[in-house]
């Protein structure tokens, strides 16, 4: 019988192709490029699959697994897998017991991230073999490899995806499930047990295993040499492959899908059958360096494209060794959605003319001006420990930190606890929308529901603020008038308080929008107060009148709150659905 | 055959992705490779939104290349003019249409099935795949409605 067709993504046929390999435990932290991996999962009976608090923890579950004799996977974006480097650069050594799998998505480009950093890089300062495919289809084959790998070799096995793999659908075929032999937890302390006597001998076992990994490279279908046109030999990897297929099919090619450890043999082989060889790789000059210091000849890209995607049209620029020029032009600037409910918390603060550190989430968009009302981000968590640092040196009544319930949960906790343990002051805000929004709406700890939608226990965040050393912790609704009272009232105050700020909008979830505002023409001074909350639904049109979209309003009202001349009254307030 | 490219274009909300992703499957049913390439992450309504709907005997890259897209499916003018140089210079720019769909439907959600009953025209597909791609994609909402606007817009009808 034929096999099925399905029209996948890369990350539904990473999750198919690991179902299939047997894997029975997923754990992963939602971030864009590689949510849908673990949202795949929850799909498959047969696969444990969690959202766990952070990706540390994601990954150590995920090893337990493997640890206690099933096949499992971690999965995260390329900035989650830092949150996870302690465990990784151990589990290397320590190796695996069923087969472990660690996804990485990168996001060269930066469409959804705070960085472009190259995980290939990782893969050599870990010292664990790198499988990176090119496509839907190829990522299904792959991942299979990458448990096999896993287990033969005992290591987990990083598996790098990009953002043009992850979100790209096509044609994949579907296979049966085999199952994996079952395997027993033995005492082992040697291998388990990573302290100094025991690790220093499994690093000396690490270092022959990447020789013989090396070798396994060489001999492994998985780097695949294409000789076509002798003149020009191009190595590459990922989906830099199919651009290079796109624009230049005359072209020998040496595509590496096992990119780490190196098959030098391979490269050696493909070396001597062409006449010039160059690297098309996006990023990081990874492979590039490596043939140089094989005191292999060979060129590469311009530094500029170490910057961004490639892109088809870039290839030619890539290997001429030309300088980048299409830097993006501008877009439309992302902005909160219509009624979110981020938008009243950001009027108040910027009309509170506060310094305010902030963190990975939908309300990031809070820096953009109008709002102009968030003033730093680094990372997951960062908001609270420099808000600590801003209180003491800034001012405790002139700053404020904000993030999310997720994000507070993912690190903020710890850094709460060291603002109290340290004696920090000032107001803490924790915008409480109950989901995990900016990737799309997963549920966290602190909503109560588990990634396959059953009930759980839920996280009590005014409880645990307390537990933290908070000495004020209030929950209020949110709108922008009790805001403004409220960070009136605490700002000044010579304490730590922490204010939740229950939301009961967001969009993502709750699928019903309340009517919207009526605008009158003829009462509008146009001062353009309304348009100042930075709203998709009321702009400024060309000839400078006020236009209100109806179709897109949520019926939030922070736009009438502004208006004080009457051209913008609220509806009655009965909810539809959108 | 030659790879067919066609781009869709316009702001998060307006059903671009689920009109691409239809393509895409009639494509496949029809047994042409397809990809659909698009970047999604933060999940505002809104903001800009594009995908790349590629088919033919094999496709290499997921996205299209500047300038070589056969079809511009625009569902709003600015990102339209943003996107215009990723057109063929004989490419089919379907912003007459959008226009008019857009005046025209009283309920725009209809909108991108209007759009790809309109690039059914174009493009070699069969009206089962097209039909039966939408089946999958709205999971039975309003599909008769849907196949009713397809089937109008496809016969250039109005």
């Amino acid at each position: 019988m034929k096999n099925k067709i399905e029209f996948l993504s890369g990350n539904e046929a990473l999750a198919r192709g690991a179902w299939e390999a047997g894997v029975k435990f997923a754990s992963s932290y939602p971030g864009t490029p590689a949510t849908e991996i673990l949202e795949s999962f929850t799909r498959y009976d047969e696969v444990d699959a969690q959202w766990a608090v952070n990706e540390k923890v994601a990954f150590e579950v995920a090893l337990g697994a493997s640890f206690a004799g099933v096949r499992s996977i971690y999965s995260s974006k390329h900035v989650g897998l830092n949150v996870a480097m302690d465990p990784l650069m151990t589990s290397v050594y320590s190796g695996v017991n069923a087969g472990f799998v660690v996804v990485t998505a990168d996001e060269p480009g930066m469409h959804s991230s705070q960085n472009e950093q190259d995980s290939r890089l990782i893969a050599k300062f870990a010292k664990a073999p790198l499988l990176e495919p090119s496509s839907p289809g190829e990522t299904k084959k792959f991942i299979k490899k990458a448990f096999e790998i896993s287990e033969q070799f005992d290591t987990p096995v990083i598996f790098r995806m990009t953002t043009r793999v992850s979100h790209t659908k096509e044609n994949v075929e579907l296979e049966e499930r085999k199952e994996a032999a079952p395997k027993k937890f033995e005492v082992n302390p040697q291998k388990y047990v990573m302290v100094p006597a025991n690790a220093y001998k499994k690093h000396i076992a690490l270092e022959e295993k990447l020789i013989k990994l090396a070798e396994y490279s060489d001999n492994s279908d998985l780097n695949v040499i294409e000789i076509n046109d002798k003149k020009l030999g191009i190595v590459c990897d990922g989906v830099t492959y199919l651009y290079v297929k796109e624009k230049y099919p005359q072209a020998s090619v040496l595509k590496l899908g096992m990119v780490f450890p190196f098959a030098d043999n391979k490269i050696k082989e493909f070396a001597s059958k062409v006449e010039k060889i160059v690297v098309v790789e996006e990023s990081e000059p990874f492979i590039e360096e490596h043939l140089l210091q094989m005191g292999i000849k060979c060129s590469g890209k311009h530094y500029t494209y170490r910057v961004g995607e490639l892109k088809p049209e870039n290839i030619k620029d890539v290997i001429e060794g030309t300088p980048k020029s299409d830097y993006p032009g501008p877009s439309r600037k992302p902005v909160l959605c219509p009624g979110c409910p981020h938008r009243a918390v950001f009027v108040a603060l910027r009309k509170a003319k506060v310094t305010v550190s902030g963190d990975i989430g939908c309300y990031t968009l809070g820096s953009l001006p109008p709002l102009s009302a968030l003033h730093s981000t680094i990372c997951m968590g960062a908001s609270v420990t420099v808000f600590e640092s801003f209180s003491k040196f800034i001012g405790h009544d002139k700053v404020v930190g904000v993030l999310g319930d997720s994000t507070f949960v993912h690190s903020g906790i710890t850094g709460l606890i060291n603002a109290a343990y340290n004696k920090g002051k000032g107001v803490l805000l924790i915008l409480d929308n109950g989901t995990t929004g900016m990737t799309g709406a997963q549920p966290n700890p602190a909503t109560g529901v588990t990634a396959k939608g059953e009930k759980t226990k839920k996280l009590d965040l005014a409880a645990i603020c307390k537990a933290c050393g908070a000495d004020h912790v209030e929950v209020i609704d949110q709108s922008s008038d009790t805001m403004d009272k409220k960070l009136k009232e605490l700002l000044p105050k010579d304490q730590l308080s922490v204010l939740i700020v229950r939301y009961s909008l967001c969009k993502l979830i709750d699928k019903t929008k309340l009517p919207a505002p009526k605008f009158d023409a003829a009462k509008c001074k146009k001062c353009y107060m309304c348009v100042s909350v930075d709203c998709p639904a009321i702009f400024k049109d060309e000839n400078g009148n006020i236009q209100l979209n109806e179709a897109l309003c949520a019926g939030c009202d922070v736009c009438v709150a502004m208006c004080k001349f009457g051209g913008l009254k609220s509806s009655d307030k009965k909810e539809v659905k959108i | 055959m030659k790879t067919v490219n066609i781009l869709f274009c316009g702001t998060g909300g307006q059903g671009i992705l689920t009109a691409s992703e239809i393509v895409g499957r009639a494509a496949m049913f029809d047994g042409f490779h397809a990809k659909k390439s698009e970047v999604h992450g933060m999940a505002q309504r809104g903001g800009s939104v594009e995908s790349h709907l590629r088919f033919g005997k094999e496709v290499f890259s997921p996205i299209i290349e500047k300038a070589q897209a056969d079809f511009l499916v625009p569902f709003h003018k600015g990102e339209h003019d943003r996107m215009a140089d990723m057109l063929k210079k004989d490419g089919v720019d379907l912003l007459n249409e959008f226009s008019q769909a857009d005046k025209n439907l009283s309920d725009k959600k209809y909108i991108n099935t209007y759009m790809l009953g309109v690039l059914s025209r174009h493009l070699d597909l069969t009206e089962e795949s097209w039909l039966k791609a939408m089946t999958e994609v709205f999971k039975g909402k309003n599909t008769e409605k849907n196949f009713e606007i397809f089937r109008a817009a496809r016969a250039n009808k109005h």
